[in-house]
């Protein structure tokens, strides 16, 4: 795939590539390093229909959601004869509580039931991470449990 | 009262007015250089509320203006963007020449200014504001947009030109004969050719001239080096704004990017101070005068911005609606036409029409640019549907 890179200047530089659908996908980093997502518009390809601008974090979460296997189906998909168990995935933000702390610290299977399986860091994920495990912001937990169990640990997550 | 006391107290007023002005533009979103060029009408001679006693501070503080202005434009742009942009744009860049200074140019012939005011005024009528453009590029979320690099490649264009242009105007103004003129341009293309080639190879050893890790003493060896290189430039007859430009270009990256942060204030408050000096200077009462040539001309070198972007778009295989967008944000004079027309009236050497002309030239255009740049989608689309009316 070719990746076209931009300089725009005193602005940023601008990379970006056109889908099979005919659509612009790009990101560009401004200068300053904050990065804006770029999505062409449909009816005019030479606009831009969203720019959103992103964090570090959420640029990390977003690749990590699009290049990371999709861990959370294949989990879903071996779990389907167990009744009320589930597997969802979670970000650990920059603001969390766990940013920087360990998995252990959590004590997530004390408080909810569930079990944390799997964590995908920069698209590597490291399987049934040990209790020293240190989250880092942009982290995605893969949680398996029930429903309740499942929402009471996104709450922990986010805010303790 | 006590002798600094009246100074102190007016400088306090006029700057507090100014971040009512400022704040005000904030809400219209505009640009506040027309306010500010209003707030200089306003207190100037002839004008509501004559300032006196702060002149040599104002007259000074507004030449460092034109020099952070430029010096903060030089940051902007590497080196490598301004020959990568050159070797691209040059065609656009000359269509941009051609049909912007031509307006004011003729203009200032009719008015009978002669070669120097045409000279001037070609100018003022030629140069974009790229604050603006660049402000409402971000602002209409099109910094994506693939029209974008057009934009700011006649920006680029514009800018080196200057380099060129300023000192020329200098020369010709200051009438030091053709051959200290040729001496002065020369000068000029050797130091742009120079500064281009040692920010390309050296950048690092103008940067270590004033890299420093506390910012009290980075801003300080930046600013003095500034107005140095303005002053001997200045007094090479090259113009002191060019000298802090290619200051500017000859710093790199990494050392602008820091100098650009710690500058910025400061440049917003000495070109806050020209804005108003410019206004100051102006005779509010000649305004209604030459309202009518500047209306002309804010219709006529819209027409020529939006001729001039649409050819720069069609170069880099943007489509039809994309090109309009390049004119449209284009649109926006401002800053570069007030420093032209501020260096052509100190030297005595044009018509003081100019003043007046230049000042309601650039109110109607800061104004028009960005509503130029947000209307040009729906507009078009009209046009569009007009044209190839709908089979239902």
């Amino acid at each position: 795939m070719d990746v076209e890179v931009t300089r725009l200047p005193g602005i940023g530089t601008k990379q970006e590539f056109t889908t099979a659908s005919g659509r612009r996908l790009g990101v560009l980093t401004h200068r300053d390093g904050h990065r804006e997502l770029l999505v062409s518009a449909r009816e005019d390809p030479d606009s831009c229909t969203a720019s959103v601008g992103l964090t570090d974090a959420e640029g990390q979460a977003l690749g990590t959601l699009l290049g990371a296997p999709n861990l959370v189906a294949q989990l879903q998909d071996q779990q389907r004869d167990v009744d009320g168990v589930s597997t969802a995935q979670f970000p650990v933000g920059v603001g969390s509580p766990y940013d920087g702390r360990t998995l252990g610290d959590t004590a997530m299977r004390t408080r909810t039931s569930t079990s944390i399986v799997a964590v995908v860091r920069d698209h590597a994920v490291s399987p049934s991470p040990g209790p020293d495990f240190v989250f880092r912001g942009g982290d995605l937990v893969v949680v398996v449990g029930t429903g309740e169990g499942l929402g009471q640990a996104a709450a922990i997550l986010e805010s303790g | 009262m006590h002798s600094t006391a009246l100074p102190l107290i007016e400088l306090g007023a006029l700057f507090f007015g100014l971040g009512i002005l400022g704040r005000l533009a904030g809400r219209l979103g505009i640009s506040p250089v027309p306010l500010y060029l209003l707030g200089g009408l306003a207190f100037g001679s002839g004008g509501l509320l004559p300032l006196e006693g702060i002149e040599p501070f104002t007259s000074v503080a507004s030449e460092v203006g034109v020099v952070l202005l430029l010096l903060l434009l030089g940051l902007e742009y590497s080196a490598s963007d301004l020959v990568g942009g050159l070797r691209r744009s040059w065609a656009a860049g000359i269509v941009d020449m051609v049909l912007n200074a031509a307006p004011g140019a003729i203009a200032a012939l009719a008015l009978g200014w002669g070669p120097l005011g045409a000279l001037a005024m070609a100018g003022v009528t030629w140069v974009s504001s790229s604050g603006i453009v660049a402000k409402v590029l971000d602002e209409l979320g099109r910094l994506g947009n693939r029209e974008t690099p057009a934009v700011l490649s006649v920006l680029v264009m514009e800018d080196l030109a200057m380099a060129l242009y300023l000192p020329i105007t200098t020369a010709a103004l200051t009438a030091i004969g053709l051959v200290a003129g040729l001496r002065t341009v020369g000068i000029a293309v050797a130091l742009l050719v120079v500064v281009l080639v040692v920010a390309l190879r050296f950048g690092s050893v103008v940067s270590a001239l004033v890299e420093s890790p506390t910012s009290e003493v980075f801003l300080l060896r930046v600013l003095g080096l500034a107005l140095l290189v303005a002053g001997i430039a200045s007094q090479l007859q090259v113009s002191a704004g060019v000298g802090a430009f290619l200051l500017g270009i000859a710093i790199s990256e990494d050392t602008a990017e820091t100098a650009a942060r710690v500058l910025t204030p400061l440049r917003d408050l000495f070109a806050a101070v020209f804005f108003v000096v410019f206004g100051l200077n102006t005779d509010p009462a000649q305004v209604p005068a030459v309202l009518p040539v500047a209306i002309v001309l804010a219709v006529v070198s819209t027409v020529t911005k939006l001729g001039a972007g649409w050819f720069a778009a069609r170069q880099i295989g943007v489509g039809p609606l994309g090109r309009w967008r390049t004119g449209a944000a284009l649109v926006a004079r401002g800053e570069f036409s007030i420093v032209i027309a501020g260096l052509a009236l100190t030297t005595g050497a044009v018509d003081p029409g100019l003043a007046p002309l230049a000042t309601t030239y650039v109110l109607l255009m800061a104004i028009l640019g960005p509503v130029a740049a947000r209307v040009v989608e729906p507009v078009h689309a009209g046009i569009t549907r007009r044209l190839r009316p709908s089979p239902a």
